[in-house]
């Protein structure tokens, strides 16, 4: 019964999105305020349908209802509740359902809080959210209905993908989400002003806080999964440049070069066409990003079930959303003319040319990934883009980038001093170059690429914090006070930067100075790694609540003194006849000693177990990055300028109250 | 000019959109990137035999100068092997044909009572009970099937079911190994 509730709920959302989808925009157009009104309603209603229907799903995967097709194929009565609840959107249909409804969730955000801006903007922009509804919902109802029932049903469920079964996984899918389509508000914007013929400085400001909690949101999502890759995969590094790392980058690096060019048509009333067609970029790579692994057109170790009829349906909907809104852009962004003019040395020139190095950095990856299949279709040859073609293309442009982020904030608008600015950061360059040379020194000898990023990456540490300690006065009387009257944002601003420069820290040496051995190991056996000395002690088998698990003890001693017990294992799920290899690992802030273990499959080396040790200096620095990253986008959100003192449209530029 | 300027996302996607739509047509399969293993010897492995069945183990030594072999990876548990299976069967018996089995990742009782059931064509068959051979053998998916040359060199990896379209993709594969024999 409420498996059919949930469905029954899916088709009155689909019909609540087409009234919003005409009826709003038909308002807009013929000044009926009565009609623009009426997407407060369906938006809302359309969101609590859906929410219903994600329930009934929910529902249906807690009490473990072998009914439901889509439950028997990804839960089992013995999985942990967690899991059970994660199995939701474990699979297609299920993170579908999840994708249309976080679509409706942010509609509905608008429709309720966003009462600052004009009836007309907002109905358009709800007509154009529901839109894309429409064709996700409907493909779900024809190609991917999660509320299938199977007759007759089987005992017990086919479980989840083991791997699969792990906490941070369970919230990686929800925030990506949260992410992808959150952009979707930022497109529906986007096309809503190319419609209305008009984008200025208060339309900048309304859209920057949704971009800011999708960018916020993707952020924390591919930073969880890049964390789950290196800690439950055991494949010892976090990043693969694999196509599906690939199309959930794309979008960050696009989203992140909208949130500085949106900035600049903020403040300075231009770079608007092109603010425009980065919001349309962001969710058409979003939209890649969540079906191209869907439509079976990569391969990639993520690959769900592949169907080509869903794969047309999905490209269909692609083109549809993608190409239309290029077209408009085409037609209507040439009428759009720019504001402020500036010097080649400014603020604006500044965020310009980051703006060209993430596009041509995103542009990198879009090839990379896409690669493959332009040369099978020319060629017929078929290889796969690996690590190297990433790495020889995508570092040399963001190094530069990382050069001009330091320098950027420095720069006032309009006309900078450049001499000025050079002369007011010769000291961080002496303590940059003081820096580098020590880490030369300590990473005596290995890549000079990473101890010259390793330099570039102390500029930005020490360029952001002079920055900020400069805007606050930071050595003089009251400070603290200046700290707090200083905007929000200013400070989100220098958070995310030098979260950035700790993130690079972390990348750059867990991928050149990581040394792993692996090697054949029986109870007595010790290795060296790193400084430290790890002892195989033995294994014993442990019964888990759904697996049976070997764990291996192992001893680890730096210069004879005890440091650590290790326990890593392998898991066998005999449900889904899945092993997951489980690794510890020794964590602090100077690197992670990790550890994970295997059978040896060869006859001749009976009672022996694979070792496999890896020491990566400064890998934590990546995940606190990360964090900073997020962080900063939720002090520059928690700003009161983005809530109060709402901008009106006829205000001339920073004429808005100041707090 | 500026106009053109404006209209190239459109295009630029447009594109992508035309070699996506290709790709999606025509049973093309991106799975099938060809194996690294291709034109290399054997990987180094050693199996032994299914607990309860006859047949006798498989290791790499087996798999050299006994001429043309093919290594079929199946399971109990994956149905395409079931469709494969009494093609496969046929094949080796019509083509003289020697093939041997590599048991992936699937339990003594329910691959003996598979085989029971189904036949075994098989000359050797080793349990790969962990899947670790199946990662030497760069295995993606069940079932798969590697034609391995007199000398232990790996000449062809075919992923997924010998069946329908797929038959006829694999004789063709087979047919250019006994050629090059």
């Amino acid at each position: 019964m409420i498996p059919e509730l949930g469905q029954f709920a899916m088709a009155l959302a689909l019909i609540a999105a087409l009234v919003q989808s005409v009826l709003p925009i038909a308002g807009a157009a013929r000044r009926n305020t009565l009609w623009m009104a009426s997407a407060q309603a369906t938006a809302v209603i359309q969101a609590a349908l859906l929410v219903f229907a994600f329930g009934a799903l929910m529902h249906a995967f807690i009490v473990s209802d072998f009914t439901v097709r889509n439950v028997v194929e990804n839960s089992h009565s013995l999985k942990p509740m967690l899991y059970k609840v994660a199995g939701t959107w474990g699979s297609h249909e299920g993170s579908l359902l999840l994708w249309v409804l976080i679509l409706a969730l942010f509609g509905a955000a608008v429709a309720v809080m966003a009462d600052n801006i004009p009836l007309a903007l907002k109905a358009r922009t709800l007509s154009v959210q529901a839109w894309i509804s429409v064709g996700f919902l409907s493909f779900m109802i024809l190609t991917s209905n999660p509320f299938d029932r199977v007759f007759p049903p089987p005992l017990d469920g086919q479980d989840l993908n083991p791997l699969l079964q792990d906490f941070g996984l369970a919230i990686h899918p929800p925030l990506l989400y949260i992410g992808y389509v959150g952009f979707s508000i930022v497109f529906s914007f986007a096309v809503a002003a190319l419609i209305e013929g008009r984008v200025d400085p208060a339309w900048a400001r309304w859209v920057r806080p949704w971009t800011l909690a999708a960018w916020m949101a993707l952020t924390g999502g591919i930073a969880l999964g890049s964390w789950w890759a290196y800690y439950e995969l055991g494949w010892g590094g976090w990043w693969f440049w694999d196509p599906v790392e690939n199309v959930s980058f794309m979008p960050w690096l696009a989203g992140t070069a909208l949130l500085h060019s949106a900035i600049v048509t903020e403040k300075r009333d231009t770079f608007k066409a092109w603010t425009i067609l980065l919001a349309i970029l962001t969710f058409s790579l979003s939209l890649l990003g969540t079906f191209i692994v869907r439509s079976g057109l990569l391969t990639s170790v993520h690959a769900f079930a592949v169907d080509p009829e869903r794969g047309v349906y999905i490209l269909g909907l692609l083109a549809v959303s993608i190409l239309g809104s290029l077209a408009l852009f085409a037609w209507r962004a040439p009428a759009m003319e720019g504001g402020g003019l500036f010097a080649p040395i400014s603020r604006e020139a500044g965020l310009l040319i980051n703006n060209l190095l993430i596009a041509t950095a995103c542009a990198t990856v879009l090839f990379g990934t896409l690669y493959p299949l332009f040369l099978e279709a020319v060629t017929g040859e078929k290889i796969s883009v690996g690590p190297p073609f990433f790495n020889a293309s995508f570092i040399p442009i963001t190094l530069p980038l990382v050069i001009v982020m330091g320098l950027g904030p420095h720069l006032s608008w309009k006309r900078a001093d450049l001499p000025g600015v050079l002369a007011r950061l010769k000291w961080v360059g002496v303590v940059v170059l003081l820096g580098t040379l020590v880490v030369a020194w300590i990473a005596d000898g290995g890549p000079l690429l990473a101890v010259i990023s390793m330099g570039i990456a102390l500029w930005l540490i020490g360029a952001t914090i002079q920055d900020w300690a400069r805007r606050v006065k930071l050595l003089q009387k009251g400070a603290w006070a200046r700290i707090n009257r200083q905007p929000r944002s200013a400070h989100g601003m220098s958070m995310a930067h030098l979260g950035l420069a700790v993130l690079m820290v972390g990348a750059i040496g867990a991928s050149a100075w990581k040394t792993d051995t692996v090697s054949f190991a029986e109870p007595g056996t010790a290795v060296p790694i790193a400084g430290f000395e790890v002892t195989f002690v033995g294994v014993e088998q442990v019964q888990g609540p759904n697996y049976v698990a070997q764990v291996a003890t192992l001893d680890v001693t730096r210069d004879g003194e005890f440091v650590t017990q290790l326990f890593p294992e392998r898991r066998v799920y005999p449900v889904a006849q899945a092993t997951t290899t489980e690794s510890d690992i020794r964590q602090t802030l100077a690197g992670d000693l990790y550890v994970s273990i295997a059978e040896p499959a060869a006859e001749n080396t009976e009672g022996l177990w694979t070792l496999r040790l890896i020491y990566e200096p400064l890998v934590n620095f990546l995940w606190l990055g990360s964090l900073m990253l997020v962080l900063g986008g939720a002090l520059s959100l928690s700003d009161r300028r983005l809530r109060v003192g709402a901008p009106r449209r006829a205000a001339p530029v920073n004429a808005t109250p100041a707090e | 000019m500026k106009r053109l300027l404006f209209a190239a996302p459109f295009v630029l996607a447009l594109i992508i959109g035309g070699f996506s739509l290709w790709g999606l047509s025509g049973g093309r399969d991106p799975s099938s990137i060809p194996s690294a293993l291709i034109s290399q010897p054997i990987p180094d492995f050693a199996l032994d035999p299914i607990e309860g069945v006859d047949t006798p183990g498989l290791s790499t030594e087996d798999l050299k100068g006994q001429g043309l072999t093919l290594v079929n990876v199946f399971a109990s548990w994956c149905g395409p092997c079931r469709a494969e299976h009494p093609i496969l069967t046929r094949m080796s018996e019509q083509q003289n044909l020697r093939i041997v089995g590599l048991n992936y990742k699937d339990t003594p009782e329910n691959a003996a009572a598979w085989l029971e059931e189904l036949g075994n064509p098989y000359e050797r068959i080793g349990a790969d009970v962990t899947g670790r051979a199946g990662i030497d053998w760069g295995v993606t998916g069940v079932p798969e099937t590697f034609i391995i040359s007199n000398d232990g060199i790996v000449l062809h990896r075919f992923p997924g079911p010998v069946v329908g379209d797929g038959q006829r993709r694999f004789q063709e594969a087979l047919d250019a190994a006994k050629a090059a024999q």
